[in-house]
């Protein structure tokens, strides 16, 4: 291709030249390719190791947990796995173990909680960001939630349902009596998601206990936030009472 | 570049097709080991908190 002609080797560099330039456009395609192998692919497989182990840990962990019922201690929540979550929309299988904070070496293992932000079960606002593509992608199909939708939050001692906000007859994501909207897209700065009410004031005591889920939107993309706001039906079901959880689990 | 590697490998077609072979194997570990999971933390998809 680029190889000189043995007559010709003097006469000029240039086409040696265009096939390096070449080779190396070439190559560097290739390694975008392999990024987008390893982004879609292999940081799943990776992200599926580490939250078997998580939650293997998460349980021995529970198992010998001799704490006050209902209540996750604030103390122990030290950057580690505290909850799993289940969304019976996203498949019956769907489940993924919660750490706490939401830098990206919590990100990259699970959904993380926001710090500060309500624990399951209290009133106020339960903020949990996480993956839309790529680390296990555990948002990425959040676009997929109707209202009514049950998201199961499992801690130590207790089961707590939330469903997402909306008018459940008509599936209208925006028109829940309490105006707070089930899904919602907003601008990466747009904090007041995450208020005790969600969308309220920031520093307002809470008019109930919501969970907010927050991902990247649209995919690929960093431009805006999708978020979805759910709130709990009912109180936190003791495992005690239901150790194979709330029939919710299988709702879909 | 590559047809430079090529004539520099050690051997005849079949040693130089296998050391070619671990060589990019190495290359593809290294980006997918170490390479990737550096640069990718400072890719814009992996934003997904609100205001951090």
């Amino acid at each position: 291709m680029a190889h000189a002609h043995p007559g010709h080797r003097r006469a000029s560099r240039w086409p040696a030249l265009a096939g390096l330039v070449g080779e190396l456009l070439l190559t560097g395609g290739l390694v975008v390719l392999l990024f987008v192998v390893y982004e879609l692919f292999v940081t799943d497989l990776l992200n599926e190791g580490k939250q078997s182990d998580l939650s293997q840990q998460l349980h021995a962990q529970w198992d010998e947990s001799t704490g006050t019922p209902g209540t996750t201690p604030r103390a122990d929540l030290t950057g580690g796995a505290f909850a799993v979550l289940y969304i019976p929309r996203l498949g019956l299988d769907y489940q993924r173990v919660v750490l706490d904070g939401t830098s990206e070496k919590q990100l990259s293992q699970g959904p993380g909680h926001y710090e500060g932000t309500a624990l399951p079960g209290e009133p106020g606002n339960v903020g949990l960001a996480g993956h839309r593509v790529g680390k296990g992608s555990p948002f990425l199909d959040l676009d997929q939630l109707r209202p009514g939708d049950p998201i199961v939050v499992e801690t130590v001692d207790s089961w707590f349902v939330y469903r997402v906000l909306g008018d459940v007859a008509t599936g209208d994501l925006t028109a829940d009596p309490s105006g707070i909207p089930g899904q919602q897209i907003v601008r990466p700065t747009d904090v007041q998601v995450l208020s005790p009410t969600p969308n309220g004031p920031e520093n307002a005591a809470p008019t109930g206990s919501y969970l907010t889920l927050t991902t990247c939107h649209p995919r690929f993309s960093a431009r805006q936030r999708l978020v979805i706001h759910a709130r709990l039906d009912g109180a936190a079901i003791a495992k005690t009472a239901e150790p194979d959880g709330p029939p919710a689990l299988s709702e879909r | 570049m590559y047809g430079w590697i090529w004539r520099h490998l050690p051997g005849g077609t079949a040693s130089r097709a296998l050391i070619s072979m671990v060589l990019v194997l190495g290359v593809c570990a290294l980006l997918l080991f170490v390479v990737f999971p550096w640069v990718e933390p400072q890719l814009p998809f992996n934003a997904v908190t609100v205001g951090g």
